[in-house]
């Protein structure tokens, strides 16, 4: 792939990712975008039959993940619909909500 | 004397320790401004996904406001896995709540009545029983009324005949008995509206679950879906299913196709196409047209449309000052009416009422949906969807969302169905635990 394309590619990809910020007016806190987890997750994010829970984990760990979710790198059944939704910001902001959940 | 003195001391004692207590619970509130006057009244009325929720989260993030939910139920049936019924994978109970949780654990006022009026200059709501409550902010989830009549010979007393049970409780259980008493080799009709209607991928999971009860009990029997439709929830993988796992049970007609209904008869047990074709059903579910609850009318919060215009920032009806309209009632498009869409809207009007009473700005709302259809046992399938806001729209995040692959492996089917209930079981803890 010549050098142009690849800039080109990136180009498209942040275009892409900078999609969601450019949809609202002020950033949601990480407890709004964190508030309808639970509804999978389980009560208090504590995780509900085949679905994992999240509080207390990792900030980083929870990061990396929802990143990973989105680009498709970690193959998920349901997450990677999700977290395509999310921008950087926003990623960033529900793993800090989630990690200082005790 | 004495002996008898003491006995009515200590039953006076017993009753007024009771009265004591009842009068804590309520001066709890009180107690957490310090014996202040409450930092103001909330009232909320329906006790489904969006209310309850809302009722909950108000109190949960200031208890020193004064939450009252107005339900006329003492239980509320869900309609999510009402269809799980029919299919024979759960029970009425399984799937039906009380408000006990709310009321004692989080402090909400629960009045089981129905309100009749809504006055927004005075904000007062009235009761059936003739009570008034006050109100600072007034949080409406009434869910959806049948618009009766609209689909010709369907009005309240047809719905004993042709259930619509597109409100869970009574209907699913009249429509599972009906389902019951069919002979083997009968036909099952399902009438399925023009959207926007509640649980846009209802009609068709629900068609899947009476296709797995007539393949289990009664094979030679059929579904026939008359559809005012062309273009439905999921439909790439619900089309899969209808030839894949319910092949020769259940048909899809399409608008195209005839499948628009336009009158139907109960005595003849038939219903009626647009083009005058009609059919003869041993069970006939009509769903049919809706609108906001008859009290969105009556609050002056529905517009022509029927359903109730809101404000995205803060789900504030465009109509009336102070109201705020949630779940299926509202006029929230693109985002689905659907129980987590609800409950998803809850937590913003609660976020956006707290911080306006207490002089704050209402940051920024945030909203998912998420919502999973069982297709056989073991089957599921989901459609996903990230919304924000505009000061003048609801807005789906572009590229996100999406349904699940037509092409997958049974893997994930199975561990979409186990997500399906870790999804319930999650979502009913959160309203009504």
């Amino acid at each position: 792939m010549a050098l142009g394309s690849k800039i080109l590619l990136v180009a498209g990809l942040l275009t892409l990712v900078a999609c969601p910020a450019e949809a609202q007016t002020a950033a949601p806190s990480g407890a709004m975008l964190g508030a309808a987890c639970v509804l999978c997750h389980g009560p208090d994010s504590a995780g509900a039959g085949a679905v994992p829970g999240l509080k207390g984990h990792n900030k980083d760990y929870l990061v990396v993940m929802m990143k990973a979710f989105r680009s498709g790198e970690r193959p998920a059944t349901v997450m990677g619909r999700v977290a395509k939704g999310f921008s950087d910001a926003e990623i960033d902001a529900v793993s800090a909500y989630y990690a200082g959940l005790k | 004397m004495t002996a008898i003195h003491t006995t009515i001391s200590r039953r006076r004692f017993v009753r007024l320790a009771g009265a004591a207590g009842a009068l804590g619970a309520v001066g709890m509130m009180g107690c957490a401004a310090q014996g202040q006057a409450p930092r103001g009244r909330v009232v909320v009325i329906g006790g489904g996904f969006g209310g309850a929720t809302a009722a909950k989260y108000v109190k949960k993030a200031d208890p020193a406001i004064d939450v009252t939910l107005v339900e006329q139920n003492p239980k509320f049936t869900t309609c999510p896995y009402s269809n799980l019924v029919l299919g024979g994978l759960r029970k009425m109970e399984d799937i039906t709540f009380g408000y006990g949780a709310l009321a004692d654990k989080h402090g909400v006022r629960v009045v089981h009545d129905a309100a009749v009026s809504v006055d927004p200059a005075q904000r007062t709501v009235r009761l059936r029983g003739g009570q008034t409550l006050n109100y600072d902010k007034l949080i409406m989830s009434p869910g959806i009324d049948i618009r009766w009549n609209a689909l010709a010979g369907y009005d309240e007393a047809a719905s004993q005949v042709m259930p619509h049970a597109w409100r869970a409780g009574e209907q699913t259980v009249l429509l599972r008995r009906q389902l019951e008493s069919m002979p083997d080799g009968g036909l099952v009709i399902m009438v399925a509206p023009a959207n926007p209607f509640r649980c846009p991928p209802g009609p068709y999971e629900r068609s899947c679950m009476i296709g797995h009860y007539l393949k289990t009990n009664k094979p030679r029997s059929k579904l026939l879906i008359l559809d005012a439709k062309d273009q439905i929830s999921k439909q790439g993988l619900f089309t899969d299913a209808w030839a894949k796992v319910y092949p020769n049970i259940v048909e899809w007609v399409p608008l195209s196709k005839d499948g628009k209904v336009t009158k139907v008869d109960v005595r003849e047990m038939t219903v009626e196409t647009e083009f005058g074709k009609r059919h003869r059903g041993n069970v006939v579910n009509v769903i049919p047209p809706q609108k906001a609850g008859a009290i969105a009318d009556a609050a002056g919060v529905a517009d022509q449309t029927g359903w109730c215009p809101v404000d995205p920032m803060t789900m504030e009806s465009k109509l009336q000052k102070n109201i705020h309209v949630i779940g299926d009632a509202s006029n929230a498009a693109p985002m689905p009416k659907s129980g987590f869409a609800a409950n998803s809207q809850a937590k913003v009007v609660a976020t956006a009422v707290v911080d306006m009473m207490n002089g704050r700005t209402p940051g920024a709302p945030a909203w998912l949906n998420t919502c999973y259809s069982h297709v056989a046992p073991n089957y599921g399938i989901s459609v996903v969807n990230v919304y924000r806001a505009t000061p003048q729209a609801f807005v789906e995040v572009q590229g996100s969302g999406g349904v699940s692959p037509v092409q997958a492996p049974p893997a994930m089917r199975v561990q979409e169905a186990l997500f399906a209930d870790a999804w319930y079981e999650s979502i009913t803890a959160d309203m009504f635990g």
